[in-house]
C-alpha cells in the first residue's frame, strides 16, 4: 500500500474496507459471546474463592478451615442438607489393607449398595465403586466374568469376584495424573482432591482394575439420601468433571470404624485392618491362607487380596 | 507483489515495526475474493456451532457426550492423536528443504510449518475440549499450578507441544517479519531452530504414543510398535494433506514452483504408506497367532466381540482406504498432471484412512473390553461431533490466514 502513489481513491477505499472489516469483526465476536453464553450459567455455580483454591496438600490449617466452610455452605445452598466435612488424616504406623474371602462370597451385592448410599454418589446413574463379577468355576480370566448377572445367587457354577480400588502400592494412575491431583497417603489410601482435578481422566485410562470415576454431571442425591458424616478426601459430594474413587472408607477407617462394604457384607467374607498390627485379622490371613492379587504381572503391588478356604 | 514489503527507515526499533507487520499481516490476511469470504463466514458458522455445543457441554457436564467410566476417552482424543500426527507430517517438507537442500521445497516449506502451526492449535483445543475442569487449566502450569513432571507423561506432552508451536510460530513469523522489513534473514535467528523442529517433530509424536502405550492395564495400546506406528502414519497424512491444500493454492492463488514438491511428497508417502501398513500388518499378525485375551481388543476392533460391532464398519473403512490409496500410490503414473485429481483422491483416501485408524481405530478399542473385561460400545454423540467440527473448522481459518500471510512470499520466493 504504502509504496503506490497515495491516491484518494485508495485511501477512501482503504478506510472503506478497513470499516466494512471492523464490523464482521465485531459481527463475529458478538456471535461467539452468544454462542460460549451457555458459560455465563457454569460460572453462576463457581466461586473466585474456588478458583483460586490451592492444592490441598499447599493448604495451612486457616485455609483448609475455610474450605471446608465453604463446601458445607455449597452443600447446604445445593443439596438443602447440613453436612459435616471432616479433614481426616492417616493413623500412625497403619497400613490398610483388604482381603476377600471368595469361597464365601456369594455375589449378593450388598457390598455394592452400601458403597452407593455411603459415598454418596449419584443417584441416576446408580454410581458404586464396586463392581461385582459373576465367573465361571474353572477360571481366573476375567473375560469370561459377567457385571450384568442377575437372578438368583448364588449360582452353582458360579463364583462372585468384587472388584474395587486396589490401593496399589505403584498406582499407574497417581503417575499418570499431569496436577498431582491424586496421591497415596501414608497409611497406603490413594486419594482425589476433587477441588484440583481437572478432569482429563488419563487416571482411568492407566488403571487396570477400573476403580476410578468420572462425575460425568453434578450428582444428584436427595436431601434425606445424603450421609452427612463426610470427609474433604473421601465422600464429600463431588463436583462435576472430576475423578473419584474408593479411599476405603477413610472417613470411618481413619476414626476406627470399618468400611462401608465391609460392614454391609452378610457372608463376613470381608476382612479389612492393619498389616503392621501382628495381631490383626488381616495379618492372620495373608500368614495362613493362600492369597493371590488381581494382575500381578502389571507390577502395581496392590493392597488388595484374595483368597479361597 | 511485494505488498508486504513496507518500506521503513534503516532505523527503525522493532518495537514500532513488529507491530506494524502483525498489522498489515492480519490485513492481507483479511483481503480477498468473494469465494474467501464465502469460505471463510463458512467456517465462522461452524466454529460458532462447535463453541455454543463445548459451552453446553462444560455448563451440563460431559454427561452430554457419549463417554462412560469404560470408554472414558472418545472423538476428542482421537482427534488430539490424529492432529499431533498432521502438525509432526509437516517435517516431511522440512527435511528435503534444510537437510537436502532441495531448493524448490525450500521456496515452499512455510506451507508445511504453518500446518504444524494450524494442527497444534487443534491439538490444545481438542484436549481442552476433554478436560472435565477446563476452569482449571492454570494447574497444568508450571510454576504457578503443580506440575507433575517428568513422571506424567501427559506433562511432557504439554511440553513438547507447547514447544513446537513457538518454534514453528518463530520460524515463520522471522522470515515473514524479516520480508517484510526488506531484509535477508539471518540463519544463526533460525536455522537452528528449524534443526530443533526437524528432531522435535518426532518429538511430538513419540510422546504422544507414549501417553498411550505406557500402560500395563490396556494391552492393545502396551506396545512397543505404537510410537513408529505414529510416526509412520503421520507422514502419510502430513504430506497427503500438504499435496492436497498445494493442488488448491496452485489452482486458487496461482502460486507456482508448487508440482516438484508434490512430486517429492508423493514419493515420501509411496515409501511411509508401506511402512506404516507393514507395521499394522505385524502388530495383526502379533496379536491374532498369539490369541487369547491380549488378542480380544483386536478381535472386537476388526471382528466384534460378543455380538458387539461398533467400530468393525470404521476399521474396515480404514483398511480399503490405506490398501487403495497404497496401491495409487505405487502406481508410477499418479504423478502425471492429467491425473492430478487422482492423486488428490489418494491423498484424501490416505488421510481418512490414517485418520480412522489413529483415531476411532486405535484409542476407542484400547477401552473395549474394559481392564475388568467389560464391553461396553462408544459412538460419539452429537454434541461431540459439533464441537470436533468446530474445531476442524477453527483449525481450517488458522490455516487459510497463515496460507493468506505468507502469499507474497510464495508467490515470490527470496533469491538468496
Amino acid at each position: 500500500m504504502a509504496e503506490q502513489k497515495p491516491s484518494l481513491p485508495v485511501v477512501e477505499n482503504f478506510s472503506r474496507r478497513a470499516a466494512v472489516k471492523g464490523a464482521f469483526a465485531t459481527l463475529g465476536a458478538g456471535a461467539f459471546v452468544a454462542a460460549v453464553s451457555p458459560l455465563r450459567q457454569a460460572a453462576k455455580n463457581s466461586t473466585a474463592a474456588e478458583f483460586m483454591q490451592q492444592h490441598y496438600q499447599e493448604l495451612t490449617a486457616e485455609q483448609k478451615a475455610e474450605v471446608i466452610a465453604r463446601l458445607e455452605e455449597e452443600a447446604k445452598e445445593n443439596y438443602g442438607v447440613d453436612v459435616q466435612i471432616a479433614d481426616d488424616r492417616p493413623i500412625p504406623n497403619t497400613k490398610f489393607v483388604y482381603a476377600i474371602n471368595l469361597s464365601v462370597c456369594n455375589g449378593n451385592g450388598k457390598c455394592v449398595e452400601a458403597c452407593h448410599k455411603e459415598n454418596n454418589h449419584d443417584r441416576d446413574t446408580n454410581q458404586s465403586y464396586i463392581r461385582v463379577l459373576e465367573m465361571p468355576k474353572g477360571t481366573m480370566d476375567m473375560e469370561q466374568g459377567s457385571t450384568t448377572y442377575s437372578g438368583a445367587v448364588p449360582k452353582d457354577d458360579k463364583f462372585y469376584l468384587p472388584v474395587q480400588c486396589q490401593q496399589c502400592d505403584e498406582p499407574p494412575c497417581v503417575d499418570v495424573c499431569p496436577v498431582k491431583a491424586t496421591w497415596k497417603e501414608e497409611d497406603g489410601i490413594v486419594v482425589v482432591d476433587y477441588n484440583w482435578c481437572i478432569g482429563c481422566r488419563y487416571c482411568e485410562a492407566a488403571c487396570p482394575y477400573h476403580a476410578r470415576r468420572f462425575n460425568w454431571k453434578q450428582p444428584t442425591v436427595p436431601p434425606e439420601d445424603v450421609n452427612p458424616d463426610q470427609s474433604y478426601l473421601s465422600n464429600r459430594i463431588r463436583p462435576v468433571g472430576v475423578v473419584e474413587k474408593c479411599t476405603f472408607c477413610l472417613h470411618r477407617t481413619r476414626r476406627g470404624k470399618l468400611p462401608a462394604c465391609l460392614e454391609a457384607c452378610p457372608t463376613g467374607a470381608r476382612v479389612f485392618g492393619n498389616i503392621l498390627d501382628p495381631d490383626s485379622s488381616i495379618r492372620w490371613i495373608l500368614n495362613h491362607k493362600r492369597v493371590y492379587i488381581l494382575k500381578e504381572e502389571l507390577g502395581t503391588k496392590p493392597a488388595f487380596f484374595y483368597y479361597f478356604d | 507483489m511485494s505488498s508486504l514489503t513496507a518500506t521503513p527507515s534503516e532505523n527503525e526499533s522493532h518495537i514500532t515495526s513488529y507491530p506494524k507487520f502483525v498489522g498489515r499481516s492480519l490485513w492481507l490476511a483479511t483481503e480477498g475474493s468473494l469465494a474467501f469470504y464465502a469460505w471463510m463466514t463458512m467456517l465462522t458458522a461452524v466454529f460458532l456451532v462447535g463453541a455454543n455445543a463445548w459451552a453446553n457441554q462444560v455448563a451440563g457436564g460431559m454427561i452430554g457426550t457419549n463417554m462412560t467410566d469404560q470408554v472414558s476417552w472418545g472423538l476428542y482424543i482421537a482427534n488430539f492423536t490424529f492432529m499431533v500426527g498432521l502438525a509432526a507430517g509437516g517435517v516431511m517438507m522440512v527435511i528435503p528443504a534444510y537437510l537436502y537442500h532441495d531448493r524448490k521445497m525450500h521456496d515452499v516449506v512455510i506451507i508445511g510449518e504453518l500446518l504444524a502451526i494450524a494442527a497444534i492449535v487443534m491439538c490444545l483445543m481438542f484436549v481442552v475440549a476433554d478436560l472435565g475442569r477446563p476452569d482449571r487449566f492454570w494447574h497444568l502450569l508450571p510454576l504457578i499450578g503443580k506440575f507433575n513432571f517428568p513422571i506424567s507423561m501427559l506433562t511432557w506432552d504439554v511440553i513438547v507441544l507447547n514447544g513446537y508451536l513457538l518454534l514453528n510460530l518463530h520460524i515463520c513469523g522471522y522470515l515473514l517479519y524479516m520480508r517484510f522489513l526488506g531484509r535477508k534473514p539471518n540463519p544463526t535467528w533460525y536455522i537452528p531452530f528449524v534443526m530443533l523442529s526437524i528432531v522435535w517433530a518426532i518429538s511430538i509424536h513419540t510422546i504422544t504414543a507414549f501417553l498411550y502405550c505406557g500402560l500395563g492395564g490396556r494391552p492393545f495400546w502396551n506396545t512397543a510398535l505404537l510410537a513408529p506406528r505414529f510416526l509412520a502414519s503421520a507422514f502419510v497424512s502430513g504430506p497427503a494433506f500438504i499435496i492436497v491444500a498445494m493442488v488448491f493454492i496452485k489452482r486458487i492463488t496461482g502460486v507456482g514452483g508448487l508440482d516438484q514438491p508434490i512430486a517429492t511428497l508423493t514419493k515420501i508417502i509411496r515409501v511411509t504408506i508401506l511402512i506404516n501398513l507393514l507395521m499394522v500388518a505385524s502388530e495383526l499378525f502379533t496379536e491374532f497367532y498369539t490369541g487369547g485375551s491380549h488378542a480380544s481388543a483386536a478381535k472386537y476392533l476388526f471382528f466384534g466381540l460378543h455380538g458387539k460391532t461398533a467400530l468393525v464398519p470404521w476399521t474396515w473403512t480404514a483398511i480399503g482406504l490405506n490398501l487403495t490409496a497404497a496401491a495409487l500410490f505405487l502406481w508410477p503414473g499418479l504423478l502425471a498432471f492429467r491425473w492430478r485429481p487422482l492423486l488428490v483422491a489418494a491423498c484424501c483416501m490416505a488421510f481418512v484412512g490414517a485418520w480412522i485408524e489413529k483415531g476411532m481405530g486405535l484409542i476407542i478399542p484400547g477401552f473395549v473390553p474394559s481392564t475388568l473385561h467389560e464391553i461396553v460400545e462408544y459412538v460419539p454423540s452429537q454434541l461431540e461431533w459439533k464441537v470436533t467440527v468446530g474445531i476442524w473448522a477453527f483449525g481450517l481459518m488458522v490455516f487459510t490466514i497463515a496460507i493468506k500471510t505468507a502469499l507474497p512470499t510464495l508467490k515470490n520466493p527470496a533469491k538468496y
